[in-house]
């Protein structure tokens, strides 16, 4: 690892906005600007900005880029239509998680993968040393694009006013290339991190300052803020999507995490899928819940959940739901107590009652 | 820039007390740390009547971001503890020296307050 930590071309323009930033994934991240609480709520009454360009891209192409991604990962994107994106896992034979990623597929014969800050380096050398006798070529891109996330009820409508492009169109997992502020090149994505509605928009990293000033700017009327990694993290736990290193990790399977609508078993062959398969027909050892707590403390990572005096299990993220005003978070459990309503978790030396939620927070 | 007051005497991990006339101390956490810990959720305050030596933990703060231990400046008894905190956790960020101060105690030995940091050698550490 180097001790330098890399910068976002948006590194100015945080300073500028009073970001506090923080080191993340070999980054330094605006964690917040004005507040985790009010950044949470413009992106479920309003709209926020956030900078994602620490995420990696990875670009795959050749006439076998289709089969070798139906190999690698356990989605199925053989069957992804061009301008059409899919979320998928990439998984170790044993069903451990390698990374989970969002595939962008432009044509026939090419794709785009965004990859976790933090495993872009590992993704590439996994899928390079997956890639045999295929036709195919991994290309790193994570410095040529710069990525921003603009999410809320009123994103499209801020949006639209920075860009030509019929925003309408773009179904859930659909993307258009074109202009966005005057920068060509540009990927819009009807997808997101956060349980709003929006957009992400890849987009070339000499453009980033030029289109997130138009975007604050264009967006300020209507109540668009800057929004940082802090405000990320609570608006994903309330929507109930995974995080890499939590919910997810090279030792927690797709399967135990509640994602087993992404592995196909249909598919012949794909690396995972004996091992996925057992778990899915067996029951995995211990499963990923989501919970929320009567109180004021979060129980964070790490915090044991006990059944009785039995540890059965173990935080694997937890913060304060500005929407709920209570706390919440996920555990992993092991099998036989994950329904269990009699679950406790240990913060600091108390026992509290940890309330088992079959539905995200927010929808 | 965070708010120094120069009637107060600080620790260096971020705690301020006031001696007042009567001989007793009220203590709180100062603006920098509030602007640290970002927007705080819940403080967790001991009991009337629990002593802590110099440097002990006698609460714990908590913010979205994380829980930090709260350290008493002096070797001191509760005499109050600020129960409106625990509706108002928020407060801790408006008003730190204010309406969020957090325990009032009796000093056990009020020669201790003199080796407390003032205003400026605090400011120093910032």
């Amino acid at each position: 690892m180097s001790d330098t930590l890399a910068r976002t071309p948006l590194y100015d323009l945080h300073a500028e906005l009073g970001g506090r930033l923080v080191p993340f994934a070999g980054w330094e991240m605006p964690v917040q600007y004005t507040g985790i609480i009010e950044e949470h709520m413009a992106v479920r009454k309003t709209a926020g900005l956030f900078d994602v360009s620490h995420m990696g891209e990875a670009r795959i192409r050749g006439r076998d880029a289709a089969a070798f991604l139906d190999r690698i990962m356990t989605n199925e994107l053989s069957t992804l239509k061009p301008g059409a994106a899919r979320y998928t896992l990439m998984c170790q034979p044993d069903g451990g998680c390698v990374d989970d990623l969002i595939v962008y597929r432009f044509s026939e014969t090419e794709f785009l993968i965004c990859l976790n800050a933090s495993n872009a380096q590992k993704d590439l050398a996994w899928m390079r040393s997956l890639i045999g006798t295929a036709k195919v070529e991994v290309l790193d891109e994570c410095a040529a694009w710069a990525q921003l996330a603009i999410q809320g009820p009123l994103a499209e409508q801020i949006l639209a006013l920075t860009t030509s492009l019929p925003l309408a169109s773009i179904r859930r997992f659909g993307f258009l290339v074109g202009e966005v502020a005057g920068a060509s090149g540009c990927v819009v994505s009807r997808t997101g991190y956060t349980g709003s509605a929006g957009f992400e928009i890849y987009l070339p990293a000499a453009s980033a300052t030029l289109v997130a000033r138009a975007l604050l700017a264009a967006g300020k009327p209507l109540g668009l803020i800057p929004a940082g990694l802090g405000a990320r993290d609570s608006l994903r736990l309330e929507a109930g999507y995974p995080l890499y290193g939590h919910e997810i990790s090279e030792r927690i399977s797709p399967i135990q995490a509640g994602l087993g609508w992404t592995v196909k078993f249909t598919k012949a062959q794909f690396v995972g899928r004996e091992a996925l398969r057992r778990q899915a027909e067996g029951g995995p050892p211990s499963s990923v819940v989501m919970f929320s707590l009567d109180d004021r403390r979060i129980a964070r990572q790490g915090a044991i959940v006990f059944a009785g005096d039995t540890a059965v299990g173990e935080v694997l993220s937890g913060t304060l739901s500005p929407v709920l005003n209570k706390p919440i978070g996920t555990a992993l459990v092991a099998a036989g107590f994950t329904g269990s309503s009699e679950l406790t978790v240990d913060i600091r030396g108390t026992r509290l009652p940890l309330h088992i939620s079959v539905e995200p927070f927010v929808k | 820039m965070s708010q120094v007051p120069a009637n107060l005497r600080y620790t260096k991990e971020h705690e301020w007390i006031r001696l007042e006339a009567d001989g007793t101390a009220t203590i709180g956490i100062t603006d920098h740390a509030q602007a640290a810990l970002g927007d705080v959720t819940f403080v967790d305050l001991p009991k009337v009547g629990k002593s802590f030596a110099a440097g002990e933990v006698f609460g714990t703060v908590e913010s979205v971001k994380a829980a930090s231990d709260l350290y008493s400046p002096v070797s001191a008894e509760i005499v109050e503890a600020n129960t409106g905190l625990n509706d108002t956790p928020d407060l801790v960020n408006r008003e730190p020296y204010g309406g969020a101060w957090m325990i009032r105690v009796k000093l056990k030995n009020p020669a201790e307050a003199a080796q407390l940091l003032d205003a400026a050698a605090y400011s120093a550490t910032l």
